[in-house]
């Protein structure tokens, strides 16, 4: 009898090891996915090509909702002013109207940059 | 008797885990204002460069968006941010830095903006090695008031754990010399920026942000 006790008290703080291990241990579970965002932003800063830079971005949009993972903060923003440099006004719309539902915080923003697009000024 | 025991280490299991993880904390930093402020949206500026490194202001400004997005904000789009920048005339880090906040906040509608110096980017070359170090600088500023919010700083290299193998004195010098002409070139850097940013601008950490309302853990702290 005590000895089962013991032994279940051991099970007990054996677990709790297992737990803090696994607690501190494990990568923590990340907000978005991140594939390609910050690498294109990267590209697009050096000056490279917009039309890889497109390729790669709806890519990876597939990847992101193929994981079932969320597309994070400026994503879909980025990849509308690559299509507006390209010449893609009605695409970088959408991209635009996308950023907007996911984040509600990038409105006063999107709405400044689709308000200049309207009057046929350059974003 | 026992049973008792067994109750005891079972609600005690949970601390454990509590205290081991979240130990180290003194909070030495004053949070009244960021608390206050409430910022949901972060408005990144372009990087102010005070290395030699041209290219350290985009290498930066490219790796900022994750440690914030994660840490529970959003992120205005820097590259799209850069653009509107550039239409309107300011291509000068310096200049963007010296704009009204108010003003910033009337085009972006932010609620904070991250003011970031770049103190040092790139290889340093010493008798016996090589190392790419990145040292930066942040300032988050409430965007309605111009109040300060949060100041940090964070550094990165890529010889971190000292792992020098042996070899000798000669062997160590042409060790240093190879890795030299690796790491001249750019892109030796920009790892070890990433790194420094996400030291930099992650919340939970000693000193750091606190999460912002997209996070779990926001108001946690």
């Amino acid at each position: 009898m005590q000895i089962t006790i013991i032994k279940r008290a051991g099970m007990v703080l054996a677990l709790a090891g297992a737990a803090f291990l696994t607690g501190c241990a494990s990568p923590p579970k990340t907000l978005y996915g991140w594939d390609g965002y910050q690498p294109q932003v990267y590209q697009h800063f050096k000056g490279e090509s917009p039309d890889q830079q497109i390729a790669e971005m709806e890519k990876s949009l597939q990847t992101i909702s193929a994981r079932g993972a969320s597309v994070p903060p400026g994503f879909h923003a980025h990849l509308g002013m690559l299509y507006s440099i390209t010449g893609k006004q009605d695409q970088m719309v959408t991209q635009f109207e996308d950023e907007k539902k996911l984040f509600p915080e990038s409105a006063a923003y999107m709405d400044f940059l689709l308000a200049k697009v309207k009057k046929g000024e350059k974003i | 008797m026992m049973q008792r025991f067994l109750k005891l280490a079972a609600c005690l299991a949970p601390l454990v885990l509590a205290v081991g993880c979240a130990s180290n904390k003194p909070a030495a930093y004053d949070y009244t204002a960021f608390k206050a402020a409430k910022p949901r949206s972060i408005l990144v500026l372009p990087p102010l460069n005070n290395s030699p490194e041209v290219n350290a202001g985009n290498s930066v400004y490219a790796q900022v968006t994750y440690p914030l997005a994660e840490a529970g904000y959003y992120v205005l789009p820097v590259g799209l941010v850069g653009e509107t920048f550039k239409q309107n005339g300011m291509t000068v880090a310096a200049d963007i830095h010296a704009l009204p906040p108010a003003k910033l906040q009337e085009i972006f509608g932010a609620d904070a903006g991250m003011y970031i110096t770049i103190a040092k980017y790139g290889a340093t070359y010493t008798v016996l090695d090589s190392v790419v170090v990145v040292s930066v600088e942040a300032k988050l500023v409430d965007l309605k008031t111009g109040t300060v919010l949060w100041t940090g700083s964070a550094s990165a290299s890529n010889n971190e754990g000292g792992n020098n193998g042996g070899g000798g004195l000669i062997g160590a010098l042409v060790a240093a010399a190879v890795k030299q002409i690796i790491n001249s070139t750019t892109d030796q850097s920009h790892p070890v920026a990433g790194v420094a940013s996400v030291r930099l601008l992650s919340a939970g950490y000693n000193n750091g942000l606190l999460y912002g309302p997209r996070s779990d853990k926001y108001g946690t702290q």
